[in-house]
């Protein structure tokens, strides 16, 4: 049982999405995240089990290996897909209430930015720190931020802004997400962004990678 | 087809068939906050040290982009514009989203400059064809419209028509009108940069245009950065990119080799006085 969870985990870890995918070749032809994971499920591992011990930690490992850059995009996007291909089997659980998540985290790039690389990469950073994530996608409008926090209330806010044009729409957006609800959280995050624009425009979290968010969140997961 | 740009005095010549002629990218406040800082303090020796540095490692245009929150670029670029070309003899690209600073720099600059860029989208299409229209300026069309960005190399090609056939109704010579193809990191899709060539192969077929992109975006999320920004730059410039957005200090021995190869530097002369000027 444990052994089943390692080994969920150095799918994850590697890349490894299914017995059929061919990648990364030294696990060629052997069960992948998405065969261990059903079959901890047929042996009576629960989920959360495997959120846990598995998805959670391994994410945390590709995560940090990616700020230390010993991977890059493309292996921090193989991992992402070997997670999901786990947590599908997770998901039934989760939409029953059965296995509860650690939060709610809508994320989207500021409207008048199309980039989404960034963005993509802290959502299933997030994911994977076992977080339901609401993808608004790229250029989104305040409004449609303000509608998502009011229809998911308790969620936390991720922004991201890869222009120093579009910095002044992330500013905007977190003045009209902060007057309305004070209490929401907001992280900010893209290559202009710094801890001292953070602070200026009045959000609450910023940081350089994907596993800074991650970490962040931890304190507030429920 | 040639497209003509120039300074105060001197002319660059961008040819469909000539040498890659290289557009730098460096005045912007991406990562360079330093900008920022020194021109709301109406200190100009920062910017006019990075055009000087930029036109040492091989720059023909400068891009000029000082857009940052808190900036009004409606004012600002103009002053930046007017202090670069009161100093050096070189076309500019202006580089904002902003209508009303690109025509506010439009006004104050001398010689004919490029705008960057024109998008597909009737917004963008009618601020800035008119603009470029009355102050003879040069457009970038960029293939991306209300639809955002495609990865289709036909419906990039179709954006790029459409922008093509308003400038042109609006009076403007097809010729000025550089085609922007669009490229996007190779980190995160693994079939991009053949995406991008495609369609720049697509331009050159049906419209005839000079090309130009942002040469480094392709790397992103990836290590040696600079192997693969020139294998890909080589492959491009076969194809038909003409005039790259980028760092010269890190592309021009690149594209002065991709010359060579290309039977388009006799003698070797620019590759060999390009080396001679970065090494002795």
């Amino acid at each position: 049982m444990e052994e089943l969870l390692t080994r969920i985990a150095r799918c994850v870890e590697s890349g490894k999405t299914d017995k059929a995918s061919p990648y990364p070749p030294d696990m060629r032809g052997n069960d992948g995240a998405d065969e261990l994971t059903k079959q901890a499920l047929d042996e009576g591992l629960s989920p959360a089990r495997i959120l846990d011990e598995a998805l959670i930690p391994a994410m945390a490992v590709v995560g940090e290996r990616f700020s230390r850059k010993e991977i890059y995009v493309p292996q921090m996007l193989m991992a992402a897909k070997a997670m999901n291909s786990s947590m599908k089997h997770l998901k039934p659980f989760f939409q029953s209430g059965e296995t509860k998540r650690k939060g709610k985290f809508i994320i989207g790039t500021v409207a008048g930015d199309l980039h989404d690389i960034g963005k993509n990469l802290v959502a299933m950073m997030i994911e994977g720190g076992g977080w339901e994530i609401i993808d608004l996608g790229v250029d989104v409008k305040t409004d449609k931020f303000l509608k998502a926090v009011e229809d998911n209330p308790g969620a936390f806010v991720g922004l991201s802004a890869l222009l120093t044009t579009t910095m002044e729409n992330m500013k905007k957006t977190v003045e009209v997400l902060k007057e309305k609800h004070p209490s929401v959280k907001v992280l900010v995050g893209g290559a202009p962004v710094t801890m001292e624009y953070c602070e200026k425009i009045g959000a609450d979290f910023y940081s350089p990678d994907p596993q800074g968010a991650v970490n962040y969140l931890k304190q507030f997961a429920v | 087809m040639k497209t003509v740009l120039s300074g105060k005095t001197r002319e660059l010549v961008i040819d469909t068939e000539g040498p890659v002629v290289i557009i730098g990218e460096s005045i912007n406040p991406t990562r360079r906050k330093k900008l920022v800082s020194t021109l709301q303090e109406g200190d100009f020796s920062y910017v006019l040290e990075l055009a000087a540095s930029q036109i040492d490692a091989g720059a023909d245009v400068l891009d000029v982009n000082v857009g940052y929150p808190g900036v009004d670029d409606a004012r600002l670029l103009p002053e930046v514009v007017s202090a670069i070309q009161d100093n050096f003899d070189i076309p500019l690209c202006l580089d904002s989203p902003n209508p009303a600073a690109i025509e506010a720099a439009l006004r104050v600059s001398s010689g004919r400059c490029l705008i960057n860029s024109v998008n597909g989208k009737e917004e963008s299409l009618k601020a800035l064809i008119p603009v470029a229209k009355e102050y003879g300026a040069a457009i970038i069309g960029l293939c991306m419209d209300d639809d955002g960005i495609t990865d289709d190399p036909e419906k990039r090609l179709a954006i790029i028509e459409k922008i093509t056939e308003r400038a042109v109704s609006a009076g403007i010579n097809q010729e000025d009108v550089i085609a922007d193809p669009l490229a996007m990191a190779v980190s995160a899709d693994p079939r991009a940069c053949m995406v991008t060539l495609e369609t720049i192969r697509l331009v050159k077929m049906k419209l005839g245009l000079n090309i130009t992109m942002g040469a480094s975006n392709i790397s992103f999320g990836l290590p040696d950065r600079e192997s693969l920004n020139t294998a890909f730059l080589t492959l491009a410039v076969y194809r038909g990119l003409t005039c790259p957005i980028a760092n010269p200090e890190k592309i021009t021995s690149a594209a002065r080799a991709a010359d060579l190869v290309l039977g388009r530097d006799d003698f070797a002369i620019r590759f060999v006085e390009y080396y001679q000027s970065r090494n002795f």
